[in-house]
């Protein structure tokens, strides 16, 4: 068993309003930053856990998100493996 | 014959003595469940509070759905039990797969607190029999999550079978975008599930039942569920 620290991003699906996304967009524009054309906000999530592989460490991952890091109805999720600066060997 | 309901506490509820009150001021009787126990014992109908369980930490409601006393909710619901969950409970009912759909963030992005009205739907339900068709109800609201989201083909089942209980309004009945207090889709504000034994609602009629709260329209609510219990032929 290895050690990984998974990083997990979970985003409003697209085409969902996302008004924290919309009132971030507002006050970027108000800052003078006309270039942005749209924002969204999720949230990402740092899990370490031991698993005999990478591909399994990815599996429990997902696992996490379809059972209770996302919600299907409204949410999208994506799985990697975080690589962390400095990294320790395991 | 008991009229019983337990009202369920979760770490962070804090509508669950105002849900006991109403339960007693309409003649029913009310115990309370800690989200640890694992069983309802012999209880007529469930009611999860309002409130913000676990601090609405990852999602309102996804980890309340996890709490222990969940399975025996769910198996009462299953076995057509009445549950009404109000606010958070109606989050938690919602991550918990008992009803459709999910709340999401107000779409003015502030927290709202303050009465709204709502219009009956269907008054042909556990929840709502005592109160006449199309009747409208000023009642509070407190939520930052209470955007009523579905997919198109779940809306069209909700508004096909009659679930949509409630939906925000003018004063008047009319369903206005104005009078959506947070962008939920087509103003609803309560959904009942495919049996119509469970209801969820935004809207807390539990701080509606007494004239000092300054309406007593959310007593309907309780008296209908309160008789849905009683046996045949009793008052």
């Amino acid at each position: 068993m290895s050690s990984y620290r998974l990083e997990i991003r979970v985003t409003p699906r697209p085409g969902l309003l996302d008004p924290e996304g919309a009132a971030i967009q507002h006050a970027l524009g108000s800052l003078g930053f006309h270039a942005v054309t749209d924002v969204r906000v999720g949230k990402a999530i740092y899990v370490d856990a031991s698993a005999v592989s990478e591909g399994a460490a990815l599996e429990l991952g997902e696992a996490m998100c379809r059972r209770l890091l996302a919600n299907p109805v409204t949410e999208d999720f994506e799985v990697s493996l975080h690589q962390p600066t400095g990294a320790e060997a395991s | 014959m008991t009229r019983k309901c337990a009202v369920v506490t979760f770490p962070g509820s804090n509508c669950d003595y105002d849900l006991y009150k109403a339960v007693q001021l309409v003649g029913g009787e009310a115990e309370f469940r800690w989200h640890r126990d694992t069983e309802l014992g012999n209880v007529d109908a469930v009611l999860l509070p309002g409130g913000f369980s676990y601090g609405d930490y990852l999602r309102a409601g996804a980890i309340a759905r996890f709490s222990p006393i969940m399975d025996a909710v769910t198996a009462f619901a299953e076995r057509g039990g009445p549950v009404l969950g109000i606010c958070n409970g109606f989050q938690i009912l919602c991550e918990a797969d008992l009803l459709p759909g999910a709340l999401l963030r107000n779409r003015t992005v502030r927290f709202h607190s303050h009465d709204v009205y709502i219009r009956a739907e269907n008054t042909d339900t556990l929840f709502t029999a005592d109160l006449a068709a199309g009747e409208v109800l000023r009642v509070p609201i407190a939520h930052a999550d209470g955007q009523y989201h579905a997919d198109p083909e779940t809306l069209a089942a909700l508004e096909g079978q009659g679930r949509v209980a409630f939906r925000y309004s003018d004063r008047n009945g009319e369903i206005t975008d104005a009078a959506n207090p947070n962008g939920s889709v087509k103003n609803i504000a309560g959904i009942l599930n495919a049996r119509g034994n469970v209801l969820g609602m935004m809207p807390h009629p539990e701080r509606a039942v007494e004239p000092v709260l300054g309406s007593t329209d959310g007593l309907g609510i309780f008296t209908s569920l309160l008789r849905s219990l009683a046996p045949a032929g009793s008052a």
